[in-house]
């Protein structure tokens, strides 16, 4: 926590309302945040705050429907109701929101994808990022500390490179390192004695880290703000269509809502929900275990993944080292794994970190992850008319999250996809248009 | 420094072991059995730590691992260093060094502490608030200030020597905690013959007992409770069946009955054994388990709450019965639970001043204690709150009052140096939750308690709400025989099926009669108006009563939206003291019950565990298993050196002199064009597919038409996934009408084994096939050139001449008196010969054949010139010129494609309309304008030169090299509609400058295909 | 690490085993003749069940071979494991 509170008070109100970037025009809705908010509010013990969001009881008949109180569904309500305008949205969360993937991941965010259209998807959300806290008025803690992926073999270097010239290609950010400087941009790393030595590095600058649960309340807050409805503890049961087949409406935990639109950003769970509209996915969900150290001063100035050696790790404001693991094998809804997959993360862990061998797991979670058979999204238009859906997204969700929201909610709004997201179809499937990047991970001779 | 605080005598410290140790770099003395803790409280320290948020001063709360304040680093030497450890779980040894955390300069006087100030303007989620202007400052200014500030300890600075240790362990019954209920469990269980482990994370068996002054403690089976310990452990430890693991944590709880313990080997000892791993990580599949984990006393939330010496009731009985050490000299006792009266009887009777009980609760406590307190000349004031505290690194003083019906009366202040508070019991839950079985909310205990389990688990006494030691006993003596039946039990599994276990988690209902008196106070205490300073619910992570209270005005009303919000319960003792309390305020503040509002979920580990333990011995050439060829000794002699392929180690290029890779290579291949090479292929991929449908299995499988193979033929294969995209390759040789010798790439070959025997057992299981990795059971020695033959001739019995041995021919026999497959075939376009021979006689032959190659001109080469020799041939490497999404004909592979073939695995995902775009990237070779210019793999081809990002390439460069034998610089690349662009000037993007090449074919060397049918 | 029982050799952990995705999605008999909606649906189309799901394993370090199992994905417990060709158990002959 901060010991130095000389904030330049003058200006942060005043930049809420020229804030660049969508709905940050309708702001006046909601309580400005800043550091002359908070002064002001602390000579009267911080009573003045009101609620982020609210917590309406559900209306009969909507517009459009979200479901999926996660950042894919927030950030989309909020951009149908701030760029299309919608009248009425409401998100429908089974739990609390920011509760799934959102709240479980490990926060990393780069663009550095090898196909041009994953690299425009997920850099469309890159910038989006870099304007997000202003946008919402809402500190997401967005940190481009750097995103470092380590090569172990000549397969790796050679993969590594191609991102690198293919990033260059689509304007995107992306470097090669040799090892030594590799170690200068992260000096925890270990060079010496290596099962599978590090052989170089491809380094995003732009990449980074953001505060996961602030993107989900920040959405929140900012859609609330335009009118959007957050309905938490609702939890769809069916969706209902009309004759003609086309999308009418929901049955919810908390009673039918109707709606001509329908939007699905469930994550592990969106099988389930669009068999409710008789549609099977190309889609499994796997649990991906993630882990944070205890809290310690300053020591990892960077993002670092190695994919040969399966783990990727951080250092997270408080002071926690943040880590993720692989999936674990078998398909399942739990939201737990096995030891052996936290245990080989930290075997990776401490080979490349030794200085990190007597910290020490304060936490290990898991979330679920839907996957797609070419490691792409899917950001569609269904069979059933009105019906769309995002998913598909596997470990990688997290950092698409404003990109997924906003060319989401485009296409919701207008019935039709945005360029960006138009490769992303689940007819790709059937035509062999697959956007591999699993491909990337291709095993060499 | 003197232990002024140790009593005469008593305790479980041995006192004829004195231990020096330091604390920040001051000396003082302590005894063996001692923890860091009591030790510390022994001379008088009560001062150990600084908060997470506010650097407030803070003393010890706790006396186990609960502990939220009292953090501290320990440090054997630089490399050994270990941070954020609770000074209750540290043991003392002879020269222990410990060293305070979080604060600069000094833990006395902390500069930090100026945020204590700043309070009222950083409330919880401060900074979610602020720090948004001007943009780039987040970065700049305010998160690297932020992040200084937070954090706990220091991580090492040097790599850890350490060693850690794995095992794994089966067992009938595993019981968790060494307390009476486990060890009336483990005795249960063992007594009827089960195979029991029994862990308990202190460094003494006993819990509770250890806690209880021997003298009143009441007795079990007729004997001092202590005697019955000793004579119960001997027993157990006797006991041939029976694993007493001391010092171990059962800290995680996975499917299947699988618990996870790290057991700390040496950190307790003044002289480890090098030899000894520092900790070692259990992996428990047990058929039963038994959780005995008790109870964390609960402290109460009261302005002014987190001064030094103010600490649980329960602690100062520790501190007083096991250390022998008086936490204080005056006390005042703040309580909603019987148990705290016992503290105050005991400390009074060892030499405490106690001047009052402040009961809580409107009721009194039951008779037998307010006639002890009585009869002692405690005053009991009933119907009691605190109004605040005074006192800067230590509590001098209480200010309480009576507050009945909204009425404040009797306000006095207490002088004391000394408050112990207790809020009742929370039971330890945590690992029948991690086993996803049910809580069910006890009112009557203020508590939750197991209630349905998913996994083969019981729990016993405290931590299922059993506190009377007496019922504790039975409780877990239940469990234990209970446990050891289930697990002997004919055709048990070893989970539950679906729905998991009954109703009720323990051996019976909870006897609730002996506790609920007992019961405490979940949440806050009556805040009177006239009450002074915050009050706080988790101490490490300074959340208040207000944090808690702001979060919900502020909307958040899922208890996971206000333990993100607040950071309540997320500090390193993961909420064990806070959790309820936060509970009760919340539900309070919402106007909800505790069970409507739900409880955060339990999450491993319970108590951290180092990552070293996870990672055990996977360290460098540890972290995965090495993979070398029979002639791996042979070439390392020759200063090979070697890349990593998979698993294997391959020899890359043979430097000689100061050579470096690309003259070693240059080498290498001219050596092979001219006069012939020598080079290991032995980690090829092979797989014996054998039976009477053999050839069937392999047209299926194949693209390739295998029906026209005769015996002794062999022919390239090309394997596709069912997506239609190429996954494998190799030559294929046919040894008989029903017996193919099938060869794979180096990394593909247990994915192909794999896929092969999916398709045979799930698709084809009517097929008679049998296939057989044998990969190591054979070394291959590839000898390629134009002396090829001349080197081998003499030395097997295999007709070598063109018409008995033609390309692509295979034979069998012997080489060097040994049994051989000699396959004539060539991946680098030169007559060449592959030898197998049995992988014990490589290294014998290879000797053989690099002695009689010495006549000739061989030369050994590695993978890098053998890549550049298939390059020039424009033969692809699978995973390099191929990468997922490559069809056969973009590869320039139709021709292997079996036209007639009805079907073959990917065939029907070739007729996709996509797979047959003119767009698609084919592969074809690039020459740069300029000959000695080596494109870099991985650049972009673009149609025109100059083009800025972001634009479209056309495709990219998959192989590059600088060609000896051509004298210019070759490439293959995958260009959109390629094939039809020969001729074309294309241009491959630079950092700086685009670079002007020439599309060709892919075949830049001998393209009539002359030399490999000499 | 679960425990799986393989129906050829007993009670073994997870380790030893390679999880081989939905079980009875069968291979069209022949291909050329199958639409692309069935040709996409083999290839890529899975159930995904929330519940009860049957699914291959492969005793990869064990006997080699390819089984059946239930499995209840909300709890990751095994109802039973049966062997290729064989029905599920409880599925109506």
């Amino acid at each position: 926590m901060p010991r130095r509170m000389s904030l330049p008070f003058k200006g942060v109100g005043a930049h809420v309302l020229v804030a660049r970037g969508p709905g940050a025009q309708h702001r006046a809705a909601m309580q400005p945040f800043s550091g002359l908010a908070l002064l002001k509010r602390g000579l009267t013990g911080q009573r003045g705050w009101t609620p982020q969001w609210r917590s309406p009881q559900p209306k009969p008949v909507y517009d459009a429907l979200i479901v999926g109180g996660g950042g894919h569904g927030l950030g989309t309500a909020y951009y149908l109701a701030s760029e299309h305008r919608l009248g009425s949205v409401a998100v429908l969360e089974k739990g609390w929101i920011g509760g799934g993937n959102t709240g479980r991941n490990t926060t990393i965010i780069r663009s550095n994808y090898l196909f041009d259209e994953s690299a425009a998807l997920y850099d469309h959300a890159l910038k989006l990022w870099e304007g997000l806290a202003q946008a919402l008025n809402y500190n997401v803690m967005f940190s481009q500390r750097g995103v470092m992926m380590l090569a172990h073999t000549v397969h790796d270097m050679q993969v590594s490179k191609r991102h690198v010239h293919a990033n260059r290609a689509a304007g995107v950010d992306n470097e090669w390192l040799t090892p030594e400087e590799a170690k200068a941009f992260c000096p925890p790393l270990n060079l010496q004695g290596l099962r599978y030595p590090v052989l170089g590095a491809a380094l995003q600058r732009r990449g980074g880290t953001a505060r996961h649960d602030a993107v989900a309340w920040g959405y929140a807050r900012a859609a609330d703000a335009l009118g959007v409805d957050i309905i938490e503890n609702c939890e769809v049961t069916a969706i209902r269509r009309d004759a003609a087949g086309a999308v009418e409406g929901v049955e919810t935990t908390r009673g039918p809502i109707r709606a001509r639109r329908v939007g699905v950003a469930a994550a592990g769970h969106t099988s389930v929900i669009m068999k409710m509209a008789g549609i099977e996915l190309p889609l499994e969900s796997y649990p991906l275990q993630a882990l944070v150290s205890e809290p310690v001063k300053p020591v990892f100035p960077c993002v670092v993944m190695s994919n040969t050696i399966h783990a990727y790790i951080s250092q997270s404001d408080k002071g926690e080292l943040v880590i993720g693991a692989g999936t674990d094998a078998y398909t399942s809804y739990t939201q737990r794994g096995g030891l052996h997959i936290p245990s080989h993360a930290l075997e990776a862990i401490c080979e490349l970190f030794p200085l990190f061998r007597r910290l020490r797991m304060l936490r290990n979670w898991g979330g679920i992850v839907d996957v797609t058979p070419d490691r792409s999204p899917i950001i569609a238009k269904t069979p059933v008319p009105g019906l769309y859906v995002n998913c598909g997204w596997g470990t990688g969700g997290f950092k698409a999250t404003p990109g997924s929201a906003h060319v989401f909610a485009w296409t919701i709004a207008r019935d039709e996809p945005h360029p960006i997201n138009a490769p992303f179809t689940l007819e790709r499937f059937r035509e062999g248009l697959l956007i591999d990047e699993a491909a990337a991970a291709a095993v060499a001779h | 420094m003197n232990q002024g605080l140790r009593t005469s005598a008593g305790g479980r410290i041995d006192r004829s072991r004195a231990l020096d140790f330091t604390f920040d770099g001051r000396a003082y003395t302590g005894y063996a059995g001692d923890s860091l803790a009591s030790a510390l409280l022994a001379n008088g320290v009560q001062l150990m730590g600084r908060s997470f948020k506010y650097h407030r001063p803070r003393g010890l709360l706790a006396a186990g691992a609960e502990e939220p304040n009292a953090l501290v680093a320990v440090r054997r030497d630089a490399a050994r260093y270990t941070p954020n450890l609770r000074a209750t779980q540290v043991e003392l040894y002879q020269g222990l060094e410990a060293l305070s955390q979080n604060r600069w300069p000094s833990l006395a006087f902390d500069l930090g502490a100026v945020n204590d100030l700043l309070a009222p303007f950083i409330p919880a989620g401060f900074y979610y608030k602020t720090f948004m202007w001007p943009r780039s400052a987040w970065r700049a200014l305010y998160e690297p200030r932020i992040r200084a500030a937070a954090g706990l300890g220091h991580a090492p600075a040097l790599p850890d020597p350490d060693r850690y240790a794995n095992r794994y362990a089966h067992c009938d019954v595993l019981v968790v905690g060494g307390g009476p209920a486990g060890v009336a469990a483990a005795n249960a269980a063992a007594s009827a013959g089960a195979r029991v482990v029994l862990c308990d994370e202190q460094n003494e068996l006993g819990g509770s007992l250890l806690a209880d002054d021997p003298r009143s403690a009441p007795p079990i089976d007729g004997r001092p409770a202590l005697e019955w310990l000793d004579a119960s452990l001997a027993a157990l430890a006797s006991n041939p069946r029976v694993t007493l693991l001391p010092r171990t944590t059962a800290f995680g709880y996975f499917p299947h009955n699988l618990l996870g313990l790290n057991q700390r080997v040496t950190d307790h000892l003044a002289r480890p054994d090098p030899n000894a791993p520092r900790e070692r990580l259990w992996q428990v599949r047990a058929r039963e388990v038994v959780l005995a984990a008790g109870a964390i006393e609960r402290p109460l939330v009261f302005p002014g709450n987190d001064r030094p010496g103010i600490m649980l009731a329960g602690a100062a009985r520790t501190w007083l019965n096991r250390y022998g050490v008086l936490p204080g000299t005056r006390a005042v006792v703040v309580t909603a639970c019987d148990a705290a009266y016992e503290a105050a009887l005991e400390l009074q009777a060892a030499g405490v001043f106690v001047a009052c009980i402040a009961e809580t609760r409107a009721g009194a406590a039951a008779p037998v204690w307010a006639e002890r307190a009585a009869a002692a000349r405690i005053p009991v004031l009933s119907s009691a709150t605190v109004l605040g505290t005074s006192g800067r690194r230590r509590v001098n003083s209480i200010a309480l009052g009576r507050l009945a019906d909204g009425e404040l009366s009797a306000t006095q202040l207490q002088p004391c140096d000394l408050v112990l508070i207790s809020g009742g019991f929370t039971p330890s839950v945590h690992l029948h939750s991690q086993s996803r079985g049910k809580l069910d909310w006890n009112a009557e205990l203020e508590a939750f308690l197991p209630a349905s389990s998913a996994e083969r688990v019981r729990s016993a006494g405290a931590c299922r709400g059993v506190y009377a030691l007496a019922a504790v006993l039975a409780d877990g003596n239940a469990a234990g025989s209970l446990a050891a039946l289930d697990a002997t039990a004919r055709g048990r599994t070893a989970v539950w099926p679906a729905g998991g276990r009954g109703p009720t988690a323990g051996a019976g209902p909870a006897p609730l009669a002996p506790a609920a008196r007992s019961s405490g106070l979940a949440g806050a205490l009556p805040r009177p108006a006239q009450a002074r300073g915050r009050a706080f619910v988790d101490w490490q992570n300074d959340v208040t009563t207000r944090d808690l209270a702001l979060a919900t005005r502020e909307g958040f009303r899922s208890i996971e939206h206000v333990k993100r919000y607040t950071t309540t319960g997320m500090a390193t003792d993961q909420g064990k003291t806070s959790n309820v309390n936060a509970l009760g305020i919340v539900a309070h503040a919402l106007g909800k019950s505790i069970p409507e509002v739900g409880l955060t979920t339990f999450r491993m580990p319970y108590t951290p565990v180092s990552f070293g333990s996870f990672a055990g011995p996977a360290r460098g050439q540890l972290f995965d298993p090495v993979r070398t060829t029979p002639m791996h000794e042979w070439a390392s002699g020759r200063g090979a050196v070697f890349e990593d392929v998979g698993l294997w180690k391959r020899a890359r290029y043979f430097p000689r002199g100061g050579e470096d890779l690309h003259a070693a290579v240059a080498r290498e291949c001219l050596a092979a064009r001219r006069a012939c090479g020598i080079f290991d292929a032995s980690t090829l991929g092979k797989i014996e597919v054998v039976g009477r449908d053999a050839e069937t299995f392999m047209n299926r499988l194949y693209v390739n038409a295998w029906t026209s193979l005769a015996p002794g033929r062999a022919r390239y294969g090309v394997l596709l996934r069912d997506d239609g995209f190429v996954y494998d390759d190799g030559v294929v040789a046919r040894l008989a009408a029903d017996r193919f010798h099938v060869t794979t790439t180096t990394g593909g070959a247990p994915r192909v084994l794999a896929m092969m025997e999916d398709y045979l057992q799930t698709e084809w299981p009517d097929l008679d096939v049998w296939l057989t990795s044998t990969t190591e059971q054979w070394a291959v020695i590839a000898v390629q050139g134009p002396n090829a033959r001349a080197v081998l001739e003499g030395l097997t019995d295999v007709g070598l001449s063109a018409t008995a041995l033609p390309h692509m021919g295979v034979a069998t026999g012997r080489i060097c008196g040994v049994p051989t497959r000699l396959f004539r075939v060539s991946f680098t376009g030169e007559l060449g010969y592959e030898v197998n021979v049995p992988a014990d006689f490589g290294p014998a032959v290879w000797e053989a054949i690099w002695d009689a190659g010495q006549a000739h001109g061989m030369t050994p080469y590695g993978t890098e010139a053998m890549h550049v020799l298939r390059a020039e041939k424009g033969y692809i490497i699978v995973g390099q010129d191929t990468d997922g999404t490559v069809t056969p004909d973009d590869a320039g592979l139709a021709w292997a494609i079996g036209k007639a073939k009805a079907d073959f695995v990917g065939k029907r995902s070739l007729m996709r309309p996509a797979m047959a775009a003119p767009d698609r990237r084919q592969l074809v070779g690039l020459l740069t304008a300029d000959p000695a210019v080596v494109l870099e793999e991985g650049a972009q081809v673009m149609a025109q030169a100059g083009s800025r990002p972001p634009t479209r390439p056309l495709g990219h460069v998959t192989s590059s090299y600088y060609s000896a034998v051509l004298g210019r610089s070759i490439a293959l690349a995958l260009v959109a509609g390629g094939r039809a662009r020969k001729g074309q000037t294309l241009y491959v993007a630079g950092p700086q400058d685009d670079t002007a090449v020439q599309v060709s074919t892919p075949v830049f060397h001998d393209p009539e295909g002359k030399r490999i049918h000499a | 690490m679960l425990l799986i029982q393989c129906p050829y050799c007993g009670e073994r952990p997870e380790p030893e085993f390679t999880y081989g995705g939905q079980a009875h999605v069968a291979r069209p008999r022949n291909p050329a003749a199958a639409s692309d909606e069935e040709w996409t649906a083999f290839l890529y189309r899975r159930a995904n069940t929330r519940g009860v799901h049957a699914e291959r394993w492969r005793h990869m370090h064990g006997c080699g071979r390819f089984f059946n199992a239930l499995r209840d994905t909300t709890t990751d417990h095994f109802l039973a494991t049966y062997k290729v060709g064989e029905p599920p158990p409880g599925a109506p002959p």
